[in-house]
C-alpha cells in the first residue's frame, strides 16, 4: 500500500520539477516560435504541461479566495466595494482577458516562454476563481450564529478563527466549487495556448506547448487523426484529474458537513481509501503539527477574532468619508481614463451597432437554451426518476460539461462546409456542443431529489402523464432548472467568441455576432473595440440576469423549493 | 466553591464578591422602518459568587439577548455591563458560555473541541491534553475521546459543550437553555451531573447563570430566580430559592413554588400597558399591544378537550408534566383559549368557561362558528383585518397595509408571524381567506363582514 502511494508521490515530484523547469525557456515572439510536433509521442509532454498550468491556476484561485472572500465578509466597508466588484468581474467573458493579459505579461517577461505561459494561467485563473470567492463569501456570512459567539467566547485568535472556523465551514462548498471550476478551466485552457501576439501592432501566432496548441496544429495541418488523438486525450485528462483529485476531495470533505446527523448517502473515493490505510496521514500530521504551532505563534499578535462593543462614532464617520471619498475618486478617474481611451479609439457612435451584434448572439443564446431544454429536460428527468441510472449517467455528464467542446469544433467546422451551413446558424450548434450539459446536469440533480412519496403519490392517484408533468416533475425540477439555465447562458456567452469565428485548413468561417466581433477585435489587436464589445457582452449578460434569471430564481425558492 | 457559600445549599452569605453587573441595561433593536423596538427594557442585576442564577422567561422576554449582552457578545443600547468592575467592550473575559445547539465544530473530535478554548489561551500541548482529559473525565465523558459529534447522542454532544465551557476554568459560566434541546430524562440526568460538580469544593466556576423557559429547571437549579416579562423583556419578579440541594420536585413547598411562577407568567400583570394576555372583553386591546399568541386552532382545541375531560379545571403545572410538555409549548394554547374567552386562569389553575363547553361539545360545523364569533370580537388583530376588509367596497386588500399596521408595534419578523396566525384564524373561522401569490387578503362574506 505505502509502496504504490509512495512511488505515486515521487513521480509526481520528478513531473513537476522537470516541467516546471521548461517554462522558463528562452524566446523572442515572432523569431523564435515554439514548434508544436503533432507526433504522438509527444502528447504526454503537452499533457502534462496543459495539466501543470491548470493547477497552477487552480492554486492561485484558492489563495485568492480565501484573501478576497475572507476581506470581502470581515472587513464592513471592504464588503460593500468587493462584493460588487466581484459581480462585475463575473459577468465579463473571460476571452477578453487573452489579449490584454498577453500584453502585459510579455511585456513583463519579454524574451522569455513564461510571458506566454502566465497569460495562459491567468485566463484560467479568471475562469475559476470568480465561483469559489462567492462560495467562500457565502459561507462565512451566513455562518451559524452559534458557531460565530463561540469562536468569540473562547477568545480564538484571528488565525484560529480562520483556520479553524472559517475555511472548515465553507470546505464543503469550496472543493465542489473547485471542481467545478476545474471543469469550466479546460475550455479556457485550450483556448489561451495558441495565440496571437502583437507586438509593435504585427501580429505573430505563438503556441505554448501543451493540449490546446496540440489541437490547434492538427487543426491547422487538416489532420483528422491528430484532432482524435486530442481529443481522445482530454477526455483521459478530465476523467482521470476527477477519478484521482477531486473524487478523494469530495469525499474528504464530507467530514466538514454541517448538519449534525450522519448523511444517508456518503461520497466515496478509492483513491482516498487507499490514501488513508497508507501511513501518509500519520506521516502528514507528523510534519504540520509542528508547522501549526509555529504559525499559530506567528499569528498571535494579530490579535483576536474579536472587535469593540463600542467604537466612537465620530471616528468611524470620519473613516467612512475618507474611505469612500478615496472609492469613488478611484472610480471616477478610472471611468474618466476609460472613456477617453473609448473615444479616441473608436468613439462612441460605434455602440449601437455593436448592440446590434449583441443581440444576434442574444438570438443564438435564446435558441440553443429553448433547443436544449427540449432535448435534455424530458431526458434528465427520465434518468433523475430512475435511482440506478442517475447514478451511472451523473458522472458521465459531469465528464462531458468539463470536456472542453472547443476540441469539437473542427469536426463541426468540418462539417458546416461540406454541407454547406452558414456559421450564422452552426454556431448555434457550437455554442450548444459546450453549454447544454450544464441544463441535463442541473435538471438530473433536480429530478433525483423529488422525494419519493410524491412519486408514490402520482402512481397511486393514477395521474394521466401530462398531468404528471405539470403538476408534480416541471415545478419540482424548476429551481434546479433555473440554476442549469443561468450556468448554460453564462458558458454560451463565452463561448460565442469562439465558435462565431472558425476556421479548418485553410477554411474560415465567419457569423454576424457580438462573439465574432470579438474575436476578429483580439485576433487584430485592436484593444479599443476589444474592451467595447467586451463592455456590451458584460451589460446585455448583466441586463439578462438582473430582468430574467434572477426573478425566475426568486419564484423558484419562493414557490417551488421541495 | 468559595468559601462564602453554604455547602448543603450552595447558597451565599450575604456580601459575598459580585462578578457581574448588570445596571439599567436597556436594548433595542431598529424596525425597518427605523423606529426602535425594545427588547430589554431597564434591566438590572447582578451574579455573586456562589450563587447559581436563573433568568426564567417566555419566548419574546428578551432573555437570551441579556445573556449575550452578559456574555460581551452584543453590546446594549443603554446601560452598563461590567465584570469584576470592568466595563465590558468586547466578550467578557471570565465567562465561557454553554449553548442551546451545542455550537460544536463537527471537523473536530471530542478531544479537539474541548481543547479549543485551551489553544485560544496558548496553552501548550501537553498542558492541554492533561486538562482536557482531566475535563472529559469530570463530565462523564471518558472513552469518547476520539469521537466526532456527529457521532454522540443530543446529550452526550452537550457534555461536550459543559467540558469545552468548563475546561478553561472561567469565573462564571453561562449557559443558555443549555437543557432544552435534550429529551426528558436525559435533561435531568445531566442537570444532576452539573449540582454534583457545583458542589465539588475545588470546583473553580465561582457562579452560574441560565437562561431557561422551563420553570421546574429553574427551581431546581437556582438559588435565585429572576421572572422575566414579555414585550419588551422585564424584570418582573426576583426571587430567592432556598430550598436545600438536592432539591425534591415532589417536595410540598417546591410544588408551591412552582404553581406561583406558574400564576406570575400566564396571570394578569400588574403593569398598566397590559401585554399579558387576559381575557379580553369583546373590542377591547389593539393588535400591536395584544399580539396574538403562537398557537394553532387544532392545538388549542386539543387542550379544551383535555380540560374537559379533567372535569373542566385543571393545574397548569401537573398538566405541563403530565404532557411532558414545557411552558413554551402550553402557554400560547393557554393564552389563545383565554384571549378566545374559552377558559380562564386563575393562580396556576385552568379552567373552562361555559363558552369553552359549548364549543368542545359542538360538532365541527357549530365550533367553527363560534370560533369565528370569538375571534372577530375578541381577537385584536382578527377583528381588526375583518373591520377594515368590511371597509372596502369588494371586500380585499393587500397584506402591506396590515403588515404596515403591525410592523409600528413588531420588528418585521414578529409582524409577519402575527398576520400568518391572524390568516391562520381567519381561514378556520371563514372570516377571510389569504392568497399567497397576490398578498391579497379577501373577506369571506357569509361570516366575515359584521351583521351580514
Amino acid at each position: 500500500m505505502d509502496l504504490v502511494v509512495g512511488a505515486g508521490i515521487i513521480a509526481l515530484l520528478y513531473a513537476v520539477v522537470r516541467l516546471g523547469q521548461s517554462m522558463a525557456v528562452n524566446f523572442t515572439p515572432g523569431r523564435t516560435p515554439v514548434i508544436i510536433s503533432t507526433d504522438i509521442a509527444d502528447v504526454p509532454y503537452y499533457a502534462a504541461r496543459s495539466l501543470l498550468r491548470m493547477f497552477i491556476a487552480l492554486a492561485l484561485s484558492t489563495v485568492f479566495t480565501l484573501v478576497y472572500g475572507t476581506a470581502a465578509a470581515r472587513l464592513r466597508r471592504a464588503e460593500k466595494v468587493l462584493v460588487p466588484i466581484l459581480d462585475i468581474l463575473q459577468s465579463i467573458p473571460i476571452l477578453v482577458f487573452l489579449p490584454i493579459a498577453l500584453t502585459f505579461f510579455i511585456t513583463l517577461f519579454p524574451n522569455n516562454l513564461l510571458g506566454l505561459e502566465l497569460a495562459a494561467i491567468f485566463v484560467i485563473f479568471t475562469s475559476q476563481a470568480w465561483n469559489m470567492t462567492f462560495s467562500f463569501y457565502h459561507s462565512l456570512i451566513s455562518q451559524p450564529t452559534e458557531l460565530d459567539e463561540a469562536a468569540r467566547m473562547y477568545r480564538l485568535t484571528k488565525w484560529q478563527r480562520f483556520w479553524k472556523l472559517d475555511v472548515p465551514s465553507s470546505m464543503i462548498g469550496l472543493v465542489w466549487n473547485m471542481m467545478m471550476s476545474m471543469g469550466g478551466g479546460w475550455f479556457f485552457l485550450t483556448a489561451s495556448e495558441a495565440v496571437t501576439v502583437f507586438i509593435k501592432g504585427h501580429g505573430h501566432s505563438e503556441s505554448l506547448p501543451g493540449m490546446g496548441s496540440y489541437m490547434a496544429a492538427a487543426v491547422a495541418h487538416g489532420s483528422f487523426t491528430e484532432v482524435t488523438i486530442a481529443i481522445v486525450v482530454m477526455v483521459l485528462l478530465v476523467v482521470g484529474t476527477n477519478f484521482l483529485v477531486f473524487r478523494p476531495l469530495v469525499a474528504w470533505s464530507d467530514k466538514f458537513r454541517m448538519e449534525s446527523s450522519e448523511s444517508a448517502e456518503k461520497p466515496k473515493s478509492i483513491i482516498l481509501n487507499l490514501l488513508r490505510r497508507s501511513s501518509i496521514p500519520r506521516l502528514a500530521g507528523h510534519v504540520s503539527r509542528p508547522v501549526g504551532r509555529a504559525l499559530d505563534r506567528i499569528t498571535r499578535p494579530f490579535g483576536l477574532a474579536e472587535y469593540p462593543l463600542r467604537t466612537d462614532v465620530r471616528k468611524r464617520h470620519i473613516g467612512d468619508i475618507i474611505f469612500w471619498s478615496v472609492i469613488v475618486g478611484a472610480t471616477a478617474t478610472f471611468a474618466v481614463i476609460g472613456l477617453v481611451y473609448l473615444n479616441a479609439h473608436l468613439g462612441f457612435t460605434r455602440f449601437p451597432s455593436l448592440i446590434g451584434f449583441g443581440f444576434a448572439t442574444f438570438a443564438r443564446v435564446v435558441v440553443l437554451l429553448v433547443i436544449s431544454t427540449i432535448i435534455w429536460v424530458p431526458v434528465g428527468v427520465k434518468i433523475g426518476m430512475s435511482p440506478k441510472l442517475a447514478r451511472y449517467a451523473q458522472p458521465i455528464v459531469q465528464v462531458l460539461a468539463s470536456f472542453p467542446a472547443i476540441l469539437l469544433f473542427p469536426f463541426a467546422t468540418l462539417i458546416f462546409i461540406n454541407l454547406g451551413i452558414p456559421l450564422d446558424y452552426g454556431a448555434i450548434v457550437l455554442m450548444m456542443l459546450g453549454a447544454q450539459w450544464y441544463i441535463l446536469f442541473n435538471v438530473i440533480a433536480g429530478a433525483s431529489s423529488i422525494p419519493n412519496d410524491l412519486r408514490e403519490m402520482m402512481v397511486s392517484m393514477r395521474l394521466t402523464r401530462s398531468q404528471r408533468w405539470r403538476k408534480v416533475i416541471l415545478p419540482a425540477i424548476f429551481p434546479a432548472y433555473v440554476t442549469g439555465g443561468i450556468t448554460a447562458a453564462g458558458g454560451a456567452w463565452n463561448a460565442s467568441i469562439v465558435a462565431e469565428l472558425v476556421s479548418w485548413h485553410h477554411h474560415t468561417l465567419n457569423a454576424f455576432g457580438l462573439g465574432n466581433y470579438i474575436a476578429t477585435a483580439s485576433a487584430q489587436g485592436k484593444f479599443a473595440l476589444l474592451i467595447a464589445g467586451g463592455i456590451v457582452m458584460s451589460a446585455f449578460v448583466v441586463v439578462v440576469n438582473r430582468l430574467f434569471w434572477r426573478r425566475l430564481y426568486r419564484m423558484a425558492e419562493s414557490r417551488f423549493t421541495l | 466553591m468559595t468559601t462564602t457559600s453554604d455547602p448543603t445549599t450552595g447558597r451565599t452569605g450575604a456580601g459575598s464578591a459580585t462578578i457581574i453587573e448588570v445596571s439599567h441595561v436597556t436594548k433595542s433593536f431598529v424596525s425597518p422602518d427605523g423606529t426602535p423596538l425594545p427588547v430589554l427594557d431597564d434591566i438590572s442585576l447582578d451574579l455573586r459568587e456562589g450563587e447559581i442564577v436563573a433568568l426564567l422567561g417566555r419566548s419574546g422576554s428578551g432573555k437570551s439577548t441579556l445573556l449575550r449582552c452578559i456574555a460581551g457578545l452584543i453590546s446594549p443600547t443603554e446601560g452598563d455591563i461590567s465584570y469584576r468592575g470592568e466595563t465590558l467592550n468586547g466578550a467578557n473575559p471570565g465567562v465561557a458560555m454553554v449553548f442551546q445547539s451545542f455550537a460544536l465544530l463537527p471537523w473536530l473530535t471530542v478531544q479537539q473541541n474541548v481543547e479549543l478554548g485551551l489553544e485560544a489561551l496558548g496553552v501548550g500541548t501537553g498542558e492541554r491534553r492533561q486538562r482536557a482529559e482531566r475535563a472529559i473525565d469530570a463530565i462523564g465523558l471518558d472513552g469518547f475521546e476520539s469521537a466526532y459529534p456527529k457521532e454522540l447522542s443530543g446529550g452526550m454532544r452537550q457534555r461536550v459543550g459543559f467540558a469545552r465551557a468548563l475546561v478553561v476554568e472561567p469565573d462564571a459560566l453561562l449557559m443558555d437553555e443549555p437543557f432544552s434541546a435534550l429529551d426528558v430524562l436525559t435533561a435531568q440526568n445531566l442537570r444532576a451531573e452539573l449540582l454534583r460538580l457545583w458542589r465539588e469544593k475545588d470546583f473553580p466556576t465561582k457562579a452560574m447563570l441560565i437562561v431557561t423557559h422551563n420553570i421546574e429547571e429553574a427551581v431546581i437549579l437556582a438559588d435565585r430566580i429572576f421572572v422575566l416579562g414579555a414585550n419588551p423583556g422585564r424584570i418582573r419578579t426576583e426571587i430567592d430559592c432556598t430550598f436545600p440541594q438536592p432539591r425534591d420536585r415532589h417536595d410540598e413547598s417546591f410544588q408551591a413554588l412552582v404553581d406561583e411562577i406558574y400564576g406570575l407568567m400566564t396571570g394578569r400583570d400588574t403593569r398598566p400597558p397590559a401585554h399579558i394576555w387576559t381575557v379580553a372583553s369583546p373590542g377591547e386591546g389593539s393588535p400591536t399591544d395584544t399580539p396574538l399568541p403562537q398557537a394553532s386552532v387544532g392545538g388549542m382545541s386539543g387542550l379544551l378537550e383535555i380540560l374537559v375531560a379533567h372535569g373542566g379545571k385543571v393545574d397548569l403545572p401537573q398538566l405541563a408534566h403530565e404532557l411532558t410538555f414545557e411552558v413554551d409549548d402550553l402557554l400560547p394554547l393557554v393564552d389563545a383559549a383565554q384571549v378566545l374567552g374559552l377558559a380562564v386562569v386563575d393562580d396556576a389553575d385552568l379552567q373552562i368557561t361555559d363558552e369553552g363547553r359549548i364549543f368542545v361539545a359542538a360538532d365541527i360545523l357549530e365550533s367553527k362558528q363560534i370560533f369565528a364569533l370569538e375571534a372577530r370580537e375578541r381577537a385584536p388583530l382578527v377583528r381588526a383585518i375583518c373591520r377594515a376588509l368590511g371597509a372596502t367596497k369588494d371586500g380585499n386588500l393587500g397584506e402591506g397595509f396590515f403588515l404596515d399596521l403591525l410592523r409600528r408595534g413588531f420588528s418585521e419578523e414578529e409582524a409577519r408571524q402575527q398576520l400568518k396566525i391572524a390568516v391562520d384564524w381567519g381561514r378556520y373561522g371563514e372570516l377571510f381567506d389569504f392568497d399567497a401569490n397576490t398578498g391579497q387578503l379577501t373577506l369571506d362574506h357569509h361570516h366575515g363582514s359584521d351583521g351580514q
